[in-house]
């Protein structure tokens, strides 16, 4: 039984040692796609161009001005009537326009309201928001700033303090990186082993190991065990990516984020050889693993579409995409540490899957061709 | 009566395509006698495969049982895996690994001990003389050579019983003969082989033959008793004067005989029987009868349905047909070059109007490359090439409307029906609405393809595949027609209808460029040149080059004998060259 | 010629539609895919879990909450009365916010001193932090400005008027969804093309063709015709659906839009074309379509922002069609752009287009 098996696996390495397919397959892909993606995704706007409208200028707008020339999220750009700006925003020079019309520091200095608009490209809702939020956080600071400087008498009821926890800056690298390892881990896993099994039932290799004494469960463990290996590398080297290329933060321990991996690597290459052994062809096998492994880990893991905000429908069916436990315990790994019970409950479902896919398979595959 | 290494009991399997299952085999019992060698022949599709899968327990019959030396598979599928050896269809070796590497990872999975492995090691590469090539990589090797290693594989723990899947096909003479030594050795070894082919005269070679056919079994039974029915029904008949072919045609014809074709310089004639239906004028010897001939002698007593009528010869065109004319097609000096292998080194021929001219040759002997260079698929690294005057590769697209073209797979769309590739091949040759009809009428009548015209072209069997694929091919009437090892894998009746159409279209004038790796169809040929390696080591008629292979020992040889015989004078030369 | 364009064509539309496999890639994926991304894909938060931790329990307080619990953006998941009762509901992701009120919350107002609410929230999504922070400063905004109204403060000196164009809800279903027009083109016309060449050539037929009168020119037409007609009757159907099912305006021309589609595949048509030249194999090809196709969605501004992207990568989606075409069907659908307005847009996807029919013509005839 072992030297059946370790002649397997030894094959096993030798194959991918000479066929560089796999090695793409394992390195090249992961690093590849996580240094395009880590770099491509990204929601922080930075230096969005905003038109700014004073129709009146004074030392109250340029104080207001100067607030928002400060922060690194905007190119004011000066417009001197809000026709022009208006022009531009339809045109997408501008993605928003700040308008102070004429009697702006009138109205203040009447202690007055002095209402001022905010005109956003809506057409990108999510960026549409961010944008008027940090107007509005811009607007917030010169009231406090004008109350301190002015000792006008201007307090607001309630105000908050926020603490951000795990992510102070906000920083949507932080996540969207662990996120990114996830999914490209699960069409690695999953790649791999259905493409090699289907490789074997191609060239009719298959056929000719089955006709020797090996058991079912030797052949398995010995696809198995070498891509497990293949992918942790793959795991390790997207985790040094991550933490060099990216600056994400590991705040959780090694060993922690390896146990995860480690589980999480057994579901992917149970889907895949199970995949394998239901189409017994490299080019259906490939597809198949596109479509149910990729897609699902893409939109429904949670690695950038909330699932908390899906319809109650679609949030059951993310139960069953494994990608989906694994971002968040490497959210919660890399950015908020070792949180015993979110990384229970996550592996738990993942132990789950991996019974459930390795056992499907062990089960669908019988040492016969039919 | 011996033990049976392996019987099969009533044997149903079908396999499922949606709705209409199909029978892979059916109800077949068959036994392999213990020492002995059984030769599993039929055509492509006849269920071979599946049987030596059933008894190798890779398969469970639907119905009925399989016992491998005593086991039933069903229950004892390990126990058999431990002393059986099989080789798949494509040798099962992994491409990456090499030939040391290959032969430690079976000896580990069929769980030799390092001291047997070691032996056993040994002897096997003395055996199939691979000892100098244990560090080359199974991808690397010659096609002959990965089955040498294949086999040995099989044998790593001395089975008892040996099933190999067509373990000839496309292999050259030379390894098809070393490959039968080995398997020779074994059985004076004591073990019982099972081995599938269709190559029909590997058959002689084998003691008990299973003939399956369309998944039944027609015959089982030894060699001796098959060829005893068929003694004295056997003859070589020749008439002066009268060339071969229009002879085949007319004996073809004649009632109580139930086959004619061509060989040597006559034509091989299987009757009836009685007394043979001799005309005056012709000259009939008796021979010794041949698998093939009791193949052919079954299929024709089978059911009505194989039972087709040899179809009209196109009518005659008259086409300018000068035998002593310029060439139809000329090649001088060709080379191509892939990398830095030379599939085909510097060859030269000619073709005249109206011949029937054949390339000869194994797997990797560069028929394929010469073939798609003078198609116009592939452009000569060096050398011309004419085909009716032009390099098809650079012509005018209306100059390939004078060529027609069958490939080796007969390449048709699958989920098309008959009729809808027909029409899709006639526009495409720019015929116009009438003509169209016209030949499409004629391409279902002429090739008996009306029953089938709304059948898709991948549910078609393989023999109405081939003719579908000729019908398209002479939509447009070419003048010249290329065909790429168009009768692998069919069954002989179909081969012979192949080639009476051929012969006939070659009769109108037709000009027929031909590849096949069957040496005994050489014979259908007015001119052929005998490829290896990418040179040509002969050319001539077919009796011009058997007899450039006669010998004293050998006075007739056949066209296999005159190949190997040319192939190791050839090696000779370039050793005695280096 | 034309009769064998003809012929090509209805023989390319045959084997594509009666493959039982090419029918369900052609109408399954685009099916689930205009549900997933309509109804998953969107950043718009809903029911955001949040814990509370009032120490004051006084009228202000009460009011405040009242703000948050009225608010669709918001769910109470739960009151807490303990601070370290917080820190374990938000590690385990129960709680994505939590709001701490002070003991003298509501005497600090009544007194008509500033009180704070500290808000403690999950930044592991940093986007969805960012948006939930929004929200909670918009709820803290309208209690003020009643707060103040009804107990005499006074009122602030400058107050944002908010509007936003095109999209006055900033639902971001009505930026994905009009997305998916572009995407599901993309990936259909993509399959249909880069596959088919290297499917003949698999099954030797492509020889068959090339030994025939036709010329490799008439070939690929007859390659990209089929998928020119396939992928403009989905981009139909999806944009009818688009409009229809989930309510998006459209609020441009349909003349813009049509211009778009047909620029956007051709430029396609040229890339499957260019990768289906390339693969001896359907394998390779299908590995050549995913390998463009991967890249092509994520780098194309489909669910995070091209402007987000750093320069050089900025530079890199200026070879990607789905770039352009994007914004031509979020402009025609909310903008009501026209074609003076996506001028900019056009002339770099009829770019692409030519490139990448010429390179594919190139490579087709140098394979021979």
């Amino acid at each position: 039984m072992k030297r059946r098996l370790g002649a397997l696996i030894r094959k096993e390495f030798l194959q991918i040692l000479r066929d560089p397919s796999a090695i793409a397959i394992a390195f090249v892909m992961p690093a590849s796609l996580l240094f395009l993606f880590g770099y491509g995704v990204s929601l922080d706007a930075r230096h969005v161009p905003v038109a700014v409208v004073v129709e009146l200028p004074d030392s109250d707008t340029a104080s207001f001005v100067a607030g928002l020339a400060q922060s690194p999220y905007f190119e004011p750009q000066s417009f001197m009537d809000v026709t022009t700006a208006r022009a531009a925003l339809r045109q997408r020079q501008v993605e928003g326009i700040l308008w102070l019309r004429h009697d702006f520091s009138r109205r203040l200095l009447r202690g007055d309201t002095a209402p001022f608009s905010i005109i956003v490209n809506g057409v990108d809702a999510n960026s549409a928001r961010l944008l008027e939020g940090y107007l509005q956080g811009v607007w917030q600071n010169w009231l406090q700033q004008r109350a301190r400087t002015s000792g006008q008498p201007f307090a607001v009821p309630a105000y908050s303090t926020d603490r951000i926890w795990f992510n102070p800056a906000l920083r949507s690298r932080n996540y969207l990186v662990p996120g990114l390892i996830a999914v490209i881990m699960t069409l690695i896993g999953a790649l791999l082993t259905a493409m090699v099994v289907a490789r074997e039932w191609e060239r009719g290799t298959m056929e000719a190991l089955m006709a020797t004494p090996v058991t079912i469960s030797e052949i398995l463990l010995g696809k198995l065990l070498p891509y497990f290996f293949m992918g942790m590398g793959g795991m390790a080297l997207s985790v040094v990516l991550a933490l060099s290329l990216f600056a994400v933060p590991l705040v959780g321990s090694v060993w922690a984020l390896s146990a995860a991996s480690a589980l999480f690597l057994l579901v992917a290459l149970g889907m895949g050889l199970l995949i394998s052994t239901l189409a017994r062809n490299q080019f259906v096998a490939g597809q198949l693993a596109v479509i149910v492994t990729f897609l699902p880990a893409f939109m429904l893991s949670g690695f950038i579409f909330d699932i908390g905000s899906m319809p109650a429908p679609v949030q059951f069916v993310t139960h069953v995409v494994a990608a989906r436990y694994f971002v968040s315990i490497l959210q919660t790994v890399f950015l908020a540490g070792d949180l015993w019970p979110v990384l229970l409950a996550n592996s738990a479902a993942l132990a789950v899957m991996a019974v459930i896919f390795l056992g499907l398979t062990w089960r669908q595959s019988r040492k016969r061709l039919d | 009566m011996a033990e049976a290494a392996l019987a099969l009991e009533s044997c149903t399997k079908l396999f499922g395509r949606e709705g209409a299952p199909v029978h892979a085999l059916n109800q077949v019992s068959a036994t392999v006698r213990a020492g002995r060698i059984t030769g599993l022949l039929g055509p492509d599709g006849a269920g071979k495969t599946t049987l030596l899968r059933l008894a190798a327990a890779l398969l469970l019959p639907d119905s009925g049982r399989v016992s491998v030396l005593g086991m039933d598979t069903r229950s004892e599928g390990m126990a058999i895996q431990q002393r059986i050896g099989y080789m798949p269809q494509r040798f099962g070796l992994y491409e990456e690994l090499t030939v040391q590497e290959n032969l430690d990872l079976y000896a580990a999975l069929q769980g030799l001990s390092p001291v047997e492995k070691a032996a056993r090691q040994q002897e096997l590469l003395a055996l199939t003389a691979l000892g100098p090539f244990g560090g080359r990589r199974a991808g690397q090797l010659s096609g002959g050579m990965k089955q040498k290693l294949g086999l040995a594989c099989a044998l790593l723990r001395s089975p008892s019983l040996l099933l190999l899947d067509e373990p000839t096909v496309g292999v050259d003479p030379i390894s098809r003969r070393e490959l039968w030594h080995i398997i020779e050795n074994r059985r004076a070894a004591g073990v019982s082989v099972l081995i599938s082919t269709a190559y029909l005269d590997e058959a002689e070679r084998c003691e008990d033959i299973l003939l399956l056919h369309e998944g039944r079994l027609l015959v089982q039974d030894t060699q001796e008793a098959l060829q005893g029915t068929l003694s004295g029904r056997c003859y070589r008949v020749r008439r002066e004067g009268t060339p071969r072919r229009q002879l085949r045609t007319e004996l073809a014809k004649r009632p109580g005989v139930l086959d004619a074709t061509i060989q040597a310089d006559g034509v091989r004639v299987l009757v009836e029987g009685g007394s043979p239906p001799a005309a005056p004028s012709e000259q009939w010897d008796a021979v010794s009868p041949r698998f093939e001939d009791a193949f052919v002698n079954l299929l024709r007593g089978q059911a009505a349905s194989l039972q087709r009528p040899e179809p009209p010869p196109p009518p005659r065109r008259d086409l300018p047909r000068a035998q002593d004319g310029p060439a139809v097609i000329e090649v001088k000096e060709l080379w191509r070059r892939f990398g830095n292998f030379d599939a085909v080194k510097g060859i030269s021929f000619q073709v005249q109007a109206g011949q029937v001219f054949g390339l000869l040759g194994a797997n990797g002997a560069g028929k394929t490359t010469t073939f798609n260079m003078l198609c116009g698929l592939l452009s000569p690294t060096s050398g011309t090439l004419r085909v009716a005057g032009q390099n098809l590769g650079r012509a005018a697209a209306a100059a390939r409307a004078r060529i027609g073209y069958v490939s080796q797979k007969f390449a048709l769309y699958g989920n098309l029906s008959v009729l809808q590739n027909l029409d899709f091949f006639a526009s495409v040759y720019g015929l116009g609405r009438q003509q169209r009809a016209i030949r499409r009428d004629w391409a279902l009548s002429h090739f008996s393809l009306a029953p089938y015209a709304r059948v898709n072209g991948q549910d078609l069997p393989l023999g109405f595949k081939q003719r579908l694929a000729l019908a398209c091919a002479l939509l447009h009437e070419p003048l010249i027609l290329f065909l790429d090892e168009p009768t692998s894998g069919v069954d002989p009746l179909a081969r012979r209808e192949f080639w009476s159409q051929i012969n006939g279209l070659a009769e109108s004038g037709v000009t027929i460029l031909v590849t096949t790796h069957f040496m005994e169809e050489a014979e259908y040929c007015d001119e052929l040149v005998l490829m290896s390696q990418g040179e040509i080591l002969a050319q001539g008629s077919p009796q011009a080059i058997r007899s450039q292979a006669a010998t004293r020992d050998l006075p007739s040889p056949t066209m296999e004998d005159a190949f190997i015989a040319l192939v190791q004078a050839h090696e000779a030369g370039l050793r005695r060259a280096s | 010629m034309f009769a064998r364009i003809r012929a090509l064509v209805i023989k390319e539309f045959l084997a594509l539609l009666k493959d039982r496999a090419t029918r369900v890639v052609l109408v399954g994926p685009p099916i689930i895919q205009l549900i997933v991304f309509g109804y998953a894909a969107t950043f718009d938060l809903n029911h955001v879990p949040y814990v509370v931790y009032d120490e004051d329990h006084g009228s202000a307080s009460r009011q405040l909450l009242a703000h948050f619990e009225g608010s669709p953006t918001f769910r109470l998941a739960g009151q807490v009365s303990r601070e370290d009762q917080i820190a374990p509901l938000i590690d385990n992701q129960s709680a994505l916010v939590a709001l701490h009120i002070g003991p003298h919350f509501t005497r600090d107002l009544l007194l008509h001193r500033p009180a704070p609410v500290q808000v403690l929230i999950d930044g592991r999504n940093s986007n969805t932090a960012a948006l939930a922070l929004n929200h909670v400063s918009s709820i803290l905004t309208a209690f003020n400005l009643q707060w103040m109204k009804e107990h005499g403060w006074h009122a602030p000196p400058a107050l944002p008027e908010l509007r936003s164009w095109y999209n006055p809800n900033l639902v971001s279903r009505w930026f994905i969804v009009p997305g998916i027009v572009a995407l599901l083109t993309l990936v259909v016309t993509l399959l249909v093309t880069g596959l088919s060449v290297a499917r003949e050539r698999e099954m030797g037929t492509l020889d068959q063709l090339l030994v025939t009168p036709l010329r490799p020119i008439e070939i690929l037409i007859g390659k990209a015709l089929p998928g020119f007609l396939i992928g403009g009757l989905e981009a139909a159907v999806i944009t009818l659906a688009v409009i229809l099912w989930f309510r998006v305006p459209f609020n441009g021309s349909v003349a813009a839009l049509a211009l778009g589609v047909t620029l956007f595949l051709l430029a396609v048509i040229g890339i499957g074309l260019l990768i289906s030249t390339l693969a001896s194999t359907q394998q390779q090809g299908l590995l050549g379509v995913f390998l463009f196709l991967v890249p092509a969605v994520i780098l194309s501004g489909f669910s995070t922002p091209v402007s987000n992207m750093p320069e050089a990568v900025q530079w890199l989606t200026r070879i990607n069609p789905m770039r352009y075409f994007l914004v031509i069907v979020r402009g025609v659908f909310l903008e009501g752009a026209d074609l003076a307005v996506l001028w900019p847009q056009y002339w770099p996807l009829a770019l692409l287009g030519a490139a990448s029919l010429s390179a594919a013509t190139w490579r087709f005839r140098r394979r021979l």
